[in-house]
């Protein structure tokens, strides 16, 4: 529906590498401030027109987003046109709306806490301007509606006896079908007036003295209500959840199972992946993320920690422990070692838009998937291979275990993800491309130079550093300086333009190219 | 009018409600949308309440759901039928909602109101209606126009007929899943309401549409219409155009598509007839009934009699009884439990003979099957078989199977059983009972679990009710009296419930001489917990017992435990004793 996709594919050949610019931030720290655990960022996610983005976070709360520059030229794109603006076409996003989504808990059956982290959120399809999304943490999805109310201010009327012949206005004037239908009939003042009191003695003049409240307010303002909470069907922790194309089931997966729900139902599931044993000293892998076909509604696949993904087929059996596809890459023999399991393990699998392919991350890299082959990854990207080296380190620190999250262009031609140090990269998966960028999520290239010298500064005011690969990689690999306290792992992909938003611990940073 | 008695400032207050803050004041205020309207009269109902419940559409979902049910009986208050089109903008917009049900009632109260409107009403308003939620820029709109082609389309004129007729197959083809399934929800209503001759051709074209569809939700819906179509026409267009589709169906590469035929297929076996049905929709059935998908076989196995019934014997017995042996074998528990719960049906279809020979031996490896659930549902439908073969070739193995599940470890199960003694009581007579499942029935008294000893105490009622005061005197009452010596505290209380329960049944003179006592003599018990149960006790005997003996025993007693140095005790006996005086007074 948007015609941004042109200016970035170019007619012939791999498309060209993208310059990234600095769009936006929101939520960024000052030096020296310190990060409050709860405003930590933990879930990011565009819905599917990419008007609106939510975020969640540690503390529970959703935050959304929506696109500032898109609404004007939806409503005359053809003068815009004509007029030929020089400012920027990318994408803009202003502050719509926040609600608390979750809040801490206590099991008490278990004893066991249960965090209000949002882990997951997921756009539903959008009916009547109003928004719906899931959200979820630990243990409980809720299906929220985001929606514009109007401000009541009612006028008090009650009946009166002596108005009584006043009432023909009320009536005239809320006959007419005007959009504001009683704003105006200049009765509702003088009835604002009579008071409870007035109407205890009950009044002999009867039936016509009774008139309608009158609203006079136009003012709206947003509400977020929870509709619906879908508790009390996971035993471990929720790592994921994902809507189907049908547009009335979605599911949840946690580390063993995978729950079918319908969207209209909170008090029943049906569980259709079940990975536990009759022995857990039988376990051998966990599922670590799930999604849905964006288009086949029937199939579904899913991540292990073992490295490989599943595709299943929810028409072949109603408990569908048997996938009907399995993609591995066989590991190079001799290559094994202690942390090959570990960094094996996928920490998120996404879908392309048209469904054919499938990107997974691991510990160390991205791989695509063709879903029509099963022997291995189409291509695969070293995300940070300087860090093999340290797989120790990172192990003593449990760094080794963070879930970094991946994304894919709407064109499919780039598919990007995080690493440590607010770093970033943006592959080119088209064939024959080459493009591969690192990005700092930062808008001041000048705070990193503090810590790392040798970089050639590029202080172009709030444009954010664009490092290539080449220039910089040297720097990261050699200097002690990686941080792994800040690790960029959440990040989302504008379903149809290139803007890719992502998350710095508590701040959102939005690129376009 | 009739309202002018009615004190007007509640009604002021009513209306002053459809505003306020409180949602559950709003929702109380439009539940009484009916005693507003009348207040206001016809003609102010229809130029202002109808206007102003058509602003408040940005309402809570609760009350939104409440005025769309309102609305829907709203045709007398706004002056009849001919002013019923001023309903319709109201119930428009509830039509274009995000929350489902209020769409559905709102859909729900458009069909109630438009099946009264006069012809020309319908055509003027209800069709435009129609037309602009079918084209309506939200699939909720859309959605919810799927289920009023029914009632506007008999109405209209030909080239409206036309036009709406396309209009639907258009929603049948709509980019959203949504519509696409109300569509297949709706087109059996809305193929009912179309003349023959576009019946086979454009219903059937949207139907064919339908079975094709991409998305697994939709096809299972149109295995719904399935049955409905296939109703509507011809015995040979059903088997040119359905048959074929459902057989296509019984073998989808969804389980839930098989899973919706299976539930389905009896009823198009009447629409089909005879012949295509043993040649086509049998064969079709005896796979589902093998299919490899539990649930599909679950499905199939819970419409075994209802097929069966349609059969004729012959064919049941040589293709569909086979099948049934193997599923009361099946590897699922589920399976066999929803073979279980129908089974017993099975008998009058085939007759004593049959029965005996064929279908015995399953209901006695079934009567043994591990899981309590196939038990229970055998024993549940007893009453089918015992018309049939009667009930001494079963209750050899019955015994064994009641005893069993009497005592299973689940309490669940036991409170399952408890609840069909009255009726294996009816069924297996008073002899059988005596001998083997009375004591069972005490024993249930002294259960560890608060349900079954409640339970327990209705079914000592229940038995007495079937079998009489005079067997529950020799057979229940002296037992259950015994048992108010038990030691522990919570089975005297059990006790108690139960007498309350009894009295009723076994009338004045038995209450008198043999309960009346024991509760008496309870109000001595240490624990004040029984002493406030007899309290309550009492008071529930005062209506049953005469009045002089309430003078006599009751009130003593009450008087004693009303200085009782428990708190409890003494409310419950104080309460007791105002009943005691109001029925004095009366």
């Amino acid at each position: 529906m948007k015609g941004g996709d042109e200016e970035v594919a170019t007619p012939a050949g791999p498309p060209q590498p993208l310059d990234w610019k600095f769009s936006q931030v929101f939520g960024e720290r000052i030096a020296g401030e310190e990060i409050q655990e709860v405003d930590i960022i933990s879930a990011i996610e565009f819905d599917k027109t990419g008007d609106h983005l939510a975020t969640g976070d540690r503390g529970g709360r959703v935050v959304l987003f929506e696109r500032t520059d898109a609404k004007d030229h939806g409503l005359s794109r053809r003068d815009l046109e004509r007029t030929d603006y020089p400012i920027s076409r990318h994408p803009e996003f202003r502050y719509k709306t926040e609600f608390q989504s979750h809040e801490p808990e206590f099991d008490y059956l278990k004893s066991l806490e249960i965090e209000e982290k949002i882990n997951k959120i997921r756009w539903c399809q959008t009916a009547n301007s109003a928004l719906f999304l899931l959200s979820t943490n630990d243990k409980t999805i809720k299906f929220w509606k985001v929606q514009e109310k109007k401000i009541k201010k009612i006028s008090k009327i009650i009946a009166d006896p002596s108005k009584a012949v006043g009432n023909g206005n009320v009536a005239s004037s809320s006959n007419s079908n005007s959009p504001k239908p009683f704003p105006t009939n200049g009765v509702s003042p003088d009835r604002s007036c009579n008071h409870l009191g007035n109407d205890i003695s009950f009044p002999p003049g009867g039936l016509p003295s009774l008139c309608l409240p009158v609203v006079t307010s136009q003012e709206t303002n947003l509400v977020a209500r929870c509709r619906r909470v879908y508790g009390h069907a996971h035993d471990y922790h929720i790592n994921s959840i994902s809507n189907n194309s049908d547009g009335e089931t979605f599911i949840s997966a946690d580390d063993l199972r995978i729950n079918l729900w319908n969207l209209e139902i909170s008090n029943q599931s049906f569980n259709i992946v079940d990975l536990k044993p009759a022995n857990m000293e039988d376990l051998t892998e966990v599922i670590t993320s799930a999604e849905f076909h964006p288009a086949h509604c029937n199939m579904l696949a899913y991540s292990s920690s073992k490295g490989s993904i599943r595709l299943i087929d929810l028409r072949q059996s109603a408990l569908c422990d048997s996938h009907a596809k399995l993609f591995e890459e066989s590991e190079a023999p001799g290559s094994r070692s202690f942390f090959t399991e570990i960094i094996a393990s996928i920490s998120d699998i996404k879908f392309a838009k048209d469904g054919r392919y499938i990107l997974s991350r691991d510990y160390m890299t991205l791989k695509l998937w063709d879903i029509n082959m099963d022997s291995g990854p189409v291509a695969t990207f070293q995300v940070h291979e300087y860090l093999r080296p340290k797989l120790c380190d990172l192990y003593e620190n449990d760094s080794i275990f963070d879930k970094f999250e991946c994304c894919l262009s709407g064109d499919g031609l780039r598919v990007a993800t995080g690493s440590y140090s607010n770093l970033f990269r943006v592959f080119g998966c088209a064939p024959e491309s080459t493009e591969a960028t690192t990005l700092e999520a930062t808008k001041n290239p000048m705070r990193r130079q503090v810590q790392t010298p040798s970089r050639p500064s590029r202080s172009l005011n709030s444009i954010t550093r664009v490092v290539r690969q080449a220039e910089t990689l040297g720097v990261d690999a050699n200097g002690n300086s990686l941080d792994f306290t800040t690790k960029l792992l959440h990040l989302a992909w504008h379903p149809t333009e290139n803007l890719i938003a992502c998350v710095a611990a508590n701040s959102l940073y939005m690129y376009y190219a | 009018m009739s309202m002018i008695e009615e004190p007007l400032y509640p009604i002021a207050v009513l209306i002053d409600e459809l505003k306020n803050e409180d949602i559950q004041l709003r929702l109380n205020s439009i539940r009484r949308l009916s005693t507003i309207a009348r207040a206001l009269g016809e003609e102010r109902t229809r130029k202002e309440l109808i206007p102003f419940l058509s602003e408040n559409n940005d309402d809570d979902d609760e009350v939104l759901l409440a005025m769309a049910e309102e609305l829907g009986v709203f045709i007398p208050y706004v002056g009849g039928v001919e002013y019923a089109n001023v309903l319709l903008p109201p119930l428009e917009t509830l039509c274009t909602v995000e929350e489902t049900c209020v769409r559905d009632k709102a859909v729900e109260s458009l069909c109630r109101i438009g099946a009264q409107m006069r012809e020309q009403d319908l055509v003027e308003y209800f069709i435009p209606l129609v037309k602009r939620l079918a084209a309506g820029e939200w699939f909720t709109a859309r959605v919810s126009s799927c289920g009023l082609f029914h009632i506007a389309y008999p109405s209209a004129p030909e080239a409206l007929k036309t036009e709406l007729r396309a209009i639907y197959s258009q929603l049948c083809q709509d980019d959203m899943p949504m519509v696409r399934r109300s569509a297949a929800t709706n087109l059996g209503k809305f193929a009912a309401t179309v003349e023959a001759p576009h019946l086979k051709v454009d219903i059937m074209s949207m139907f064919d549409d339908l079975t094709q569809d991409d998305q697994d939700s939709v096809r299972l819906l149109a295995v719904e219409g399935c049955a409905a179509l296939g109703k509507l026409l011809e015995p040979q267009d059903c088997v040119a155009h359905i048959l074929p589709v459902i057989v296509n169906f019984s073998q989808d590469k969804s389980w839930r598509v098989r899973y919706m035929v299976a539930n389905q297929l009896y009823e198009l076996c009447e629409a089909v007839g005879p012949e295509p049905t043993r040649s086509e929709l049998v064969p079709a059935y005896v796979r589902l009934l093998r299919d490899n998908e539990a649930e599909v076989r679950i499905a199939a196995a819970g419409k075994v009699t209802k097929f069966c019934r349609i059969l004729n014997p012959e064919l049941a017995i040589q293709h569909i009884l086979p099948c049934v042996k193997e599923l009361s074998t099946d590897s699922s528990q589920h399976v066999r439990s929803a073979l279980a719960s129908v089974i017993m049906g099975m008998a009058p279809v085939l007759g004593k003979d049959a029965t005996i020979e064929q279908l015995l031996p399953i209901f006695l490896s079934l009567l043994k099957d591990e899981f309590p659930d196939v038990r229970l549902n055998i024993i549940s439908k007893l009453d089918q078989v015992n018309q049939v073969i009667g009930i001494d070739l079963l209750s050899q193995s019955l015994l064994p199977a009641i005893v069993e599940l009497a005592e299973d470890r689940h309490w669940r199960v036991r409170l399952a059983i408890i609840e069909y003694i009255p009726l294996l009581a009816s069924q297996l007579g008073v002899g059988f009972f005596d001998d083997k499942l009375g004591a069972l029935c005490m024993q249930w008294l002294k259960d560890k679990v608060y349900s079954i000893r409640d339970a327990a105490a209705n079914n000592v009622k229940r038995l007495a009710e079937e079998f009489g005061p005079d067997w529950a005197m020799q057979h229940i009452v002296p037992q259950v009296l015994d048992m108010i010596n038990n030691p522990h505290y919570l089975y005297r209380m059990t006790i108690l419930h139960a007498i309350s329960l009894l009295a009723p049944v076994m009338g004045s003179d038995i209450t008198c001489s043999k309960l009346l006592p024991v509760v008496i003599n309870a109000s001595k018990d240490r624990v004040p917990n029984i002493k406030f149960n007899v309290a309550k006790v009492l008071q529930s005997l005062i209506p049953i017992v005469d009045q002089s003996v309430v003078e006599k025993t009751i009130r003593p007693c009450l008087v004693e435990l009303s200085e009782d140095p428990d708190v409890d005790v003494r409310f419950f006996a104080t309460r007791a004793l105002e009943s005691c005086n109001q029925v004095m007074m009366s």
